[in-house]
């Protein structure tokens, strides 16, 4: 018995070993120019078509209506222009859904490209791939118009306030570094618990992207102000939102490209004016 | 019990084991030695192979980057450390709360007076209710509800609604973990009790709570680490607890690794709180066996 035992553990051990033995990766490169050319010749997740991955829901003014693929919203539009770039149809496009938190999992990606207000930053870039920036995004700060902070005119104003932030966003440092606030930041899952938590009066301001914060105060939010905006450059360069790949993506290159000829005949810009308000006369927070 | 020697009636110094006897101790001795060498050799195997099997993978350099790299360890855990305080606060909290609620849930259930039926109903009510309900939807419902009521002396702050919702839903668990321990115990010890001439709450304080409270320990200890990790929801309604500082740190930096940190912390209470009630167990065994005795 104990022989058989044994003898259907090494088995099974056996077969465990066979089931992780190690599948071959393909090597990394950056592709040369040429590469670019035409779909066909395009290392995609699935050939023939474009995998393009966001979270769900897919918030306003990035997408609409909860549907990437209705080629509304800013994202949805960005990333119609990008697949059309590489030579993609529209009917090319299959949206796909990755929740933030698993975008940066090690090891091989669903999707061609991730498009989800995802910043570029050094360090995330050890982890993933990331396109150039196609939005430079400022941090806006929303408050209720009753608040006592509603007439600050300078971050330091709001050193006392409760904020809140979205959680796996760049606010909430930019919250730390800017604005030094005296009390611990709250982090909400989403900009509706955020909305939730001011209006409930838990927080006295919230503090995410400039585009989120006109959605929000327009959409969401009744008796809101935008109190106004603050530029964050977590390190160096200010912060601009990027297309995720895999680390080591032969697309890389190829998605850079596109998004360069998008941006020098003006087709990006057009696409953020039609989809994004105009920031300029939001008042501009110093210190 | 007695020793092998003394039960065959002779002085343990007349014994002289045969040749045969001595020859079947040693051939025993010889395959404990044996035995022990492949269990130590087949586990010291299997650990090579599986580690051997992840470190030797291809993809083991961005696997052990992202989750186990100790740079990102050592830079984000004095705020998972930070954060972790809180959850301690409001597990503390919490526990004693619940062990109160839920006790009281369980003495009423258990109750048989028909002019306590109302209250019967409303905490077989509650119990229904609470203990079907997601913890996430309760704390939801008491972190943004309660204080969108705009009553007077409500607490604002995130984490006391944080606590009464986590009250709320394990009270529920440990009312039928006590209950549940009450109904354990043989109703002659209650009958016992009151033929000695005890009132009916002191039967109940002296004789069953006891006996119902040690009988449920392991579960209710069950409980209590699963309460542990699950201050982490909590977070969901804005404090910073160290699951949340690590989620932070993770997101940030596109690296699992504050996770780990996170993990560390919550193993670190919960091992030493298992042990600590498995002593308890055994204390309380060993005096009810001398009583048996």
């Amino acid at each position: 018995m104990r022989t058989v035992l044994a003898a259907s553990a090494a088995a099974a051990l056996a077969l465990a070993t066979a089931a992780c033995a190690p599948t071959s990766s393909s090597s990394s490169g950056t592709a040369s120019a040429a590469d670019c050319g035409s779909v066909s010749s395009l290392s995609l997740f699935k050939s023939g078509q474009l995998t393009v991955a966001t979270d769900s829901p897919a918030y306003e003014p990035w997408f609409a209506g909860n549907d990437p693929a209705n080629g509304q919203g800013f994202e949805s539009a960005v990333a119609y222009a990008v697949a059309a770039q590489l030579g993609f149809s529209k009917a090319q496009v299959k949206w796909v859904i990755e929740p933030f938190d698993s975008s940066y999992a090690p090891g091989k990606k669903d999707f061609d490209f991730d498009i989800n207000e995802i910043s570029i930053t050094s360090q995330r870039a050890k982890a993933v791939d990331f396109s150039t920036g196609y939005y430079t995004a400022d941090q806006g700060v929303l408050v209720l118009d009753k608040s006592q902070y509603a007439n600050a005119t300078s971050l330091s104003a709001l050193k006392g306030a409760r904020i809140g932030v979205q959680v796996a966003t760049t606010s909430y440092q930019a919250v730390l570094d800017q604005i030094k606030p005296s009390q611990q930041p709250s982090v909400y899952n989403t900009t509706d618990d955020e909305i939730n938590a001011l209006q409930d009066g838990q927080v006295d301001a919230i503090v995410t992207d400039m585009p989120t914060v006109f959605y929000l105060a327009s959409s969401e939010l009744s008796g809101g102000k935008i109190l106004g905006q603050f530029s964050y450059n977590g390190g160096s360069a200010p912060e601009q939102f990027g297309l995720l790949l895999q680390k080591g993506s032969k697309l890389t290159a190829c998605v850079d490209k596109a998004l360069g000829a998008l941006e020098s005949d003006g087709k990006l810009a057009q696409i953020t004016t039609q989809w994004l308000s105009a920031s300029a006369d939001v008042p501009e927070l110093k210190q | 019990m007695a020793s092998p020697e003394t039960a065959w009636g002779g002085a343990p110094q007349d014994y002289r084991p045969s040749p045969r006897q001595l020859e079947r101790e040693r051939y025993r001795r010889s395959r404990r030695i044996r035995n022990r060498w492949i269990a130590a050799l087949c586990t010291l195997a299997f650990v090579v192979l599986v580690c051997a099997a992840a470190v030797l993978s291809p993809g083991w350099a961005r696997v052990r980057g992202t989750f186990l790299s100790w740079p990102e360890f050592t830079r984000t855990f004095p705020a998972t450390l930070g954060g972790f305080w809180l959850n301690v606060q409001m597990f503390l909290v919490a526990e004693a709360l619940i062990l109160v609620l839920g006790l009281a849930v369980a003495l009423v259930r258990t109750t048989r007076s028909p002019g306590l039926l109302p209250l019967r109903l409303a905490a077989t009510g509650y119990v229904d209710v609470f203990r079907g309900t997601p913890t996430l939807l309760i704390i939801f419902v008491v972190g943004f509800g309660l204080p969108a009521l705009q009553l007077q002396g409500t607490p604002s702050q995130p984490w006391v609604l944080g606590v009464i919702a986590l009250v709320l839903s394990y009270a529920a668990y440990v009312g039928e973990v006590f209950r549940a321990g009450l109904n354990s115990v043989h109703p002659s010890q209650r009958n016992a009790a009151r033929a000695l001439g005890l009132s009916e709450t002191q039967a109940l304080r002296h004789v069953v709570l006891p006996q119902a409270v040690r009988n449920v320990v392991p579960p209710l200890l069950n409980d209590f680490v699963s309460l542990q990790k699950d201050t982490a929801l909590v977070a969901t309604i804005g404090p910073l607890e160290a699951l949340r500082h690590a989620q932070i740190s993770a997101d940030y930096d596109f690296n699992y690794t504050p996770y780990l940190g996170a993990a560390v912390l919550f193993i670190a209470v919960t091992i030493p709180l298992a042990r600590y009630t498995d002593r308890l167990q055994r204390r309380a065994m060993s005096k009810q066996w001398a009583a048996a005795g």
